[in-house]
């Protein structure tokens, strides 16, 4: 990541305009032609420095529900949990963690029928009880992290 | 502060949108033209309709999703907290206005395994700026607090955000194997 990388990353977290050339759109302010600055975003997602480029949806405003959840994982079977948990295309985020409990997830569906019946299908594909976390009170957010 | 109270219902161009855009915008120079070619609309309808999905808050906003670990951000706390349930709110408030921590919520407690009521993300560069921002959240909870644990993430295992499926019917969980 060089000195532009680092400004691109600072000033696309949010507010990426929609109008017909969005990418020209910013990028003047930046310094770059519009062809230069998709060039780098290719290359910052690629590279994993993103993980995305685009809107953010939050699935509570259509109904449906985030909720994080947790499992404790024998050593042993990491592994195979993993892959059995993220195969699931409602595990949308899932750390490991330093703690008995040490495989924490967030399940995003549309419903929260739909959350509890994936964390129920979770239970039974790997044979461990999964402990849900829904949030109750949201008090911040943040929009942005300083590259 | 829950969002099902206020939930925008979306109707079928509106879905097929969220599934057009929900990996990501196409990096082309006219990306909404170019959603707008795969769905059948004008490109001025998806602008149309994404503006209004921002607006209503379905959409929290629209740019660059970092990787904490690749900005520099190796060490990412959890830190959780056992707060009384009468100050736990204010005090909530408080913690998630602090510089450094990304997200704070109140969750239930699950006894006898997990007395925590309050989650508070902190990241930092280093173990010991975690630390330093874990000891100010604990300095400002004060005797409100029973007690406290930080677990650190070791490891990304999967960071792909919400995958809405192509039907919205319930027909069944995928993913088993």
């Amino acid at each position: 990541m060089d000195e532009i990388d680092r400004r691109i990353v600072n000033a696309l977290q949010d507010g990426f305009p929609v109008c017909d050339e969005p990418y020209a759109a910013v990028a003047g302010p930046l310094g770059l032609t519009a062809e230069a600055l998709l060039a780098r975003l290719r290359r910052l997602l690629d590279d994993g420095v993103l993980t995305r480029f685009g809107p953010l949806y939050q699935v509570e405003r259509m109904g449906g529900s985030f909720v994080l959840a947790a499992l404790a994982v024998p050593e042993a079977d990491f592994e195979r949990v993993a892959g059995q948990v993220n195969a699931f295309p409602e595990v949308a985020h899932n750390y490991r963690r330093e703690h008995r409990l040490n495989m924490w997830l967030v399940l995003a569906a549309e419903s929260l029928q739909r959350v509890d019946d994936v964390a129920r299908a979770i239970e039974a594909a790997t044979g461990l009880v999964l402990h849900l976390f829904p949030k109750e009170r949201e008090y911040f957010v943040a929009l942005r992290l300083v590259a | 502060m829950n969002g099902r109270e206020r939930a925008v219902a979306l109707d079928d161009l509106d879905r097929r949108l969220v599934l057009a855009t929900q990996a990501g915008l196409p990096l082309v120079p006219r990306p909404y033209h170019a959603i707008a070619e795969r769905l059948g609309v004008e490109a001025g309808e998806v602008q149309r309709r994404l503006a209004s999905l921002l607006a209503r808050g379905v959409i929290r906003r629209i740019g660059a999703v970092p990787n904490h670990y690749a900005l520099g951000y190796t060490a990412n706390g959890m830190s959780v907290w056992d707060v009384a349930d009468e100050r736990v709110d204010a005090l909530g408030a408080a913690v998630g206005a602090l510089d450094g921590v990304s997200h704070c919520y109140r969750r239930p407690r699950r006894l006898p395994l997990w007395p925590y009521n309050l989650f508070a993300m902190v990241h930092g560069r280093t173990r010991d700026a975690v630390e330093a921002q874990v000891a100010a959240i604990a300095a400002l909870l004060g005797d409100a607090c029973h007690g406290h644990d930080v677990l650190y993430s070791t490891r990304i295992l999967k960071k792909t955000g919400l995958r809405l499926p192509r039907e919205r019917a319930d027909a069944g969980v995928t993913g088993t194997r």
